[in-house]
């Protein structure tokens, strides 16, 4: 594996690897007192962050130094992309300074696609951190990891994903993702906050919320944005929490056993209430915990192993 | 003078000879050579033996960046490019900066073009002041000017506000001119990147609606219906348009419309590699698109092609798909999309390319002296066309100084071996004469 | 390393030892083991008697740090704890090899902290996978002692690195592979030595 760019197209058994790398990672450091591993140590890991983010910042920051490897953080502001230079002419400096891999975060949708073919024949990998409203793989990687540690398996458990979908990169590879590990996925959402074509997607498509409650094993939230409001997607925040929002009532509407994620930052009040956001059915610090052991996994298989040819 | 042997007039009948005397057709017929009762010294012979003759072609939308991004094309490269694909008129789209919505500008551009010589540069007016979509343009002083305009537009953008809609198509009809739209309703498009389709979505770009195109159409239609003004829509790629337009041209609206090349032939297919060399607006479409527009432009609902060239600098493309700059090269790939696309299947032939490459956009135009029949007496303004060779596109050999063709790499059908304008030869064995 | 596919008995490779000589082999070395490290022995436990847990490492020092485990307490009564210790996060040739998936680190339950931790390998070679556990081993705890226990040495060592217990003496050339077969992982007991060429 050279790159991590999306999980449409990701080989299912390579994903498996990634989580049971995850899992064993994070068993091996359970309990220990030293919170690293040699394993890349001299390699170089940037980060490119065009987007404000420090959960995801701080989370592969993270993966990289517990696995000893050197993290360099590049953000946006302040540095000569805030001058205009051009993310090609950035990625190839931080490749010809001696980058191994570039996780990249960016506004526009296809800017890691872009960036990896910018790197062909460098040796330089990338992971895409979130790009536009296209992918955010590692994220779709820890919630299943989550799923799977919560639920045991994700084949054949049936995840709800609640929300703006239309904007949301999470949405996209959770569905790749979970599809194809032989989960039934279920999108709620009102009419304008779903893509188009979704009917071709290989998902449920329903925009009552509490009809879909009472058979699902887990159900991610996702964040909506005010400003949706001011396109019109929906009319006021009151209208969408009262349709959508996953409530004390709702919760109790759950099989006792379905779990519910949210990728962060929460709105509550908004989506999720703050009951919910902090009852133990909601495995959103796990998420974050599984978060480093994944993106450790990630880098592990980008960066130990033979050196492929550029 | 000039003798062209061996060509076979819109494809049909047996080869015959063109004698070209004073920028005219003064002879047709076969083996003039031996036949003529003129006196033929002097003679340059164009051997065109098993080409095509047509009318040279007229291009109702291109943009030649002059002035302002000469960095990818002016007038002169533009034209060469123009020449290299079979034209001989091209109408230059007033975006440029200064925008050409006054005399000055467009006079401008008029005098460099026929410095140039290569092919008669008429420039588009703008309709509004700085294509702002709020005051109308000096639409007559740049009608009386030395470019004497009468196409107008403010392409790049919609005239959206209905009112000015209005007051440009009643203002022209006193111009004999015509207004060029650009529809796309603004509100509908915000951030648009892509044909808003199942493709875009999956690759989470923001979706451009067909709706935001055949809304202002429709409602153009029934502006120009209701004023009794003529309305020509700019680069049709919705079958909705094409149904509109329909609707139309039956209940006697006075419309024409064009479609570009790249809406005959490529899709958001297109869009999986987020390579923006195929980002353009109005975006690619689907591939039942394609095929009714192929059909329109076949039985006459659309009019005409135009290409849409739109050169673009290398950083404005080799970027992420949001920042690129839409556009694409057109001016020497278009006979070879068309002949690719309509004729080889058999839905034109080379009189219907006459019509849609020629005649039509000169006539919607207004030029007399373009897109006339190959008869004697016409000027001898014609391109003549190998319709069994083929070629391969490369963006770094194309004559523009921009390089940004979806086509790159394509091996397509026909190729123009001969441009001439009013006798002189712009173009020859696929070389510029300067 | 993923357990690579026994099959038949290739006439290039030759038996170093029987399904039975592996049996007595192990054996011996529990007794070794039992004596060495007292295990059972006094009593009442000496100033310097430290726990005693065997570490297996994967993939085939595990299945013989359980047997070994399973002969000591048959031996000597005393149950000593097992676990596996992965070391392949510690390899340093991990650049030269496909990447490898991750084998399990189990520690007993009551860790390794001032124990006599004994490491059990089937095959030593040039000590560079010993190194890398005794890397692992200092970011997994504080063993008050390490001891290595291996089936068969077969030298060509690159470090300074020795066996406290060995199985069986081979020598080899470098070109040679010793093949240790499990009945846990391979179906059957034996050691063979083979060929590079006859792979």
């Amino acid at each position: 594996m050279k790159h991590l760019l999306s999980t449409d197209g990701l080989d299912p058994a390579q994903a498996v690897a990634v989580l049971d790398t995850a899992d064993t990672l994070k068993r091996t450091l359970l309990g220990r007192e030293v919170r690293k591993l040699p394993t890349l140590r001299g390699r170089t890991v940037v980060t490119m962050f065009y987007e404000n983010s420090t959960r995801t910042r701080v989370s592969f920051e993270v993966a990289g130094k517990w696995m000893s490897a050197d993290v360099i953080n590049v953000s946006a502001g302040g540095s000569s992309v805030g001058k205009g230079e051009s993310l090609r002419d950035t990625a190839l400096t931080l490749s010809a300074a001696g980058a191994d891999l570039v996780i990249v975060r960016h506004p526009a949708s296809g800017a890691a696609h872009r960036l990896a073919g910018w790197l062909e024949g460098t040796g330089t990998g990338v992971v895409n951190a979130g790009d536009g409203m296209h992918e955010h793989p590692t994220q779709a990687l820890l919630d299943a990891a989550t799923l799977r540690e919560r639920l045991g398996t994700i084949a054949g458990r049936r995840i709800a994903i609640v929300g703006d979908v239309l904007h949301s990169r999470v949405a996209r590879s959770n569905v790749h993702l979970l599809t194809a590990l032989g989960a039934e996925v279920v999108l709620v959402a009102p009419p304008t906050l779903l893509p188009t074509g979704v009917e071709s997607w290989p998902v449920a498509v329903s925009h009552e919320l509490d009809a879909e409650l009472p058979a699902l094993d887990a159900v991610m939230m996702l964040r909506v944005q005010a400003e949706r409001m001011h396109g019109g997607f929906f009319p006021s925040a009151r209208e969408y929490s009262i349709a959508y929002g996953l409530n004390e009532r709702r919760l109790s509407l759950l099989p006792e056993h379905a779990v519910v994620l949210h990728p962060g930052p929460m709105l509550r009040g908004m989506e999720i209430s703050a009951f919910v956001a902090d009852s133990p059915r909601a495995a959103i610090t796990e998420q974050v915990r599984n978060g480093v052991h994944v993106r450790m996994a990630v880098l592990y298989h980008l960066l130990a192993g033979e050196e492929e040819a550029a | 003078m000039m003798l062209i042997k061996g060509v076979r007039l819109y494809g049909e009948g047996d080869p015959v000879d063109i004698l070209v005397r004073d920028g005219v057709i003064a002879e047709i017929g076969p083996w003039l050579d031996a036949a003529s009762t003129q006196e033929l010294t002097d003679v340059e012979v164009i051997d065109a033996d098993g080409q095509v003759a047509l009318p040279g072609f007229v291009d109702l939308h291109t943009h030649l960046r002059e002035p302002g991004r000469e960095d990818t094309e002016t007038i002169a490269t533009g034209s060469a490019a123009a020449a290299l694909g079979g034209y001989t008129a091209v109408f230059a789209m007033a975006n440029t900066d200064p925008v050409a919505d006054n005399a000055v500008i467009v006079e401008h551009v008029w005098r460099r073009g026929r410095e140039v010589g290569l092919v008669d540069v008429h420039p588009v007016g703008a309709v509004t002041v700085g294509l702002k979509g709020e005051k109308l343009a000096e639409l007559g002083t740049m009608a009386r000017s030395q470019a004497g305009v009468r196409v107008f537009s403010d392409d790049g953008h919609c005239v959206a506000d209905p009112l000015i809609m209005r007051r440009a198509l009643e203002y022209t009809k006193a111009l004999d001119g015509v207004i060029a739209q650009h529809a796309e309703e603004p509100r509908l498009t915000e951030g648009a990147q892509a044909h808003e389709g199942e493709r875009a979505a999956r690759l989470g770009l923001a979706g451009w609606p067909a709706a935001a195109e055949e809304s202002i159409v429709a409602r153009d239609c029934l502006l120009a219906k209701q004023t009794g003004a003529r309305l020509h829509v700019c680069h049709v790629s919705t079958a909705g348009t094409v149904d509109v337009l329909r609707w139309a041209k039956e209940r006697g609206t006075k419309v024409s419309a064009e479609v570009t090349p790249h809406h005959l032939l490529l899709t958001d297919e297109r869009l999986a590699t987020y390579d923006p060399v195929n980002k353009v607006n109005p975006p690619l479409r689907t591939e039942s698109d394609v095929q009714v527009l192929r059909e329109a432009l076949a039985e006459g609902v659309v009019d005409c092609v135009a290409t849409d060239h739109a050169p673009h600098a290398p950083q404005d493309k080799d970027c992420e798909w949001s920042a690129a700059r839409p556009g694409m090269l057109g001016l020497q790939t278009a006979l070879s999309i068309v002949v690719e696309t309509l004729v080889r299947p058999g839905l034109l032939d080379w009189r219907g390319v006459a019509r849609v490459m020629s005649e039509k956009p000169a006539e919607i135009a207004g030029l007399p002296d373009q897109g006339r029949p190959l008869m004697v007496g016409e000027p001898a303004t014609l391109t003549l066309v190998d319709p069994h060779a083929r070629w391969t596109v490369r963006g770094a050999d194309l004559a523009s100084v921009a390089g940004n063709t979806p086509f790159e790499g394509m091996e397509l059908p026909g190729v123009v071996r001969t441009t001439m304008l009013r006798g002189r030869v712009t173009v020859s064995e696929g070389k510029v004469q300067p | 390393m993923a357990p690579r596919v026994r099959g038949a008995t290739d006439p290039a490779e030759r038996e170093l030892l029987s399904a039975g000589d592996v049996a007595r082999t192990i054996a011996r070395m529990a007794h070794q083991i039992i004596e060495k490290t007292s295990i059972g022995g006094d009593d009442v436990p000496g100033p310097d008697a430290r726990p005693v847990v065997l570490l297996g490492i994967p993939s085939r020092g595990a299945p013989l740090a359980r047997r070994l485990v399973e002969l000591i307490a048959e031996f000597s009564g005393v149950r000593v704890p097992v676990g596996a210790l992965d070391i392949t996060l510690y390899r340093d040739d991990l650049r030269r090899r496909p990447n490898r998936p991750l084998e399990s680190t189990t520690l007993p339950p009551g860790g390794i902290d001032d124990c006599l931790v004994v490491l059990v390998d089937d095959v030593l070679f040039s000590g560079r996978t010993i190194r890398a556990a005794l890397d692992a081993l200092r970011d997994a705890g504080r063993p008050a002692a390490v001891q290595l226990a291996v089936l068969v040495d077969r030298g060509h060592r690159e470090l300074p690195i020795r066996a406290d217990y060995v199985g069986k003496n081979v020598p080899t050339s470098r070109t040679e592979e010793v093949q240790v077969c499990l009945t846990e992982l391979d179906g059957r007991d034996g050691v063979y030595l083979r060929r590079e060429a006859d792979q």
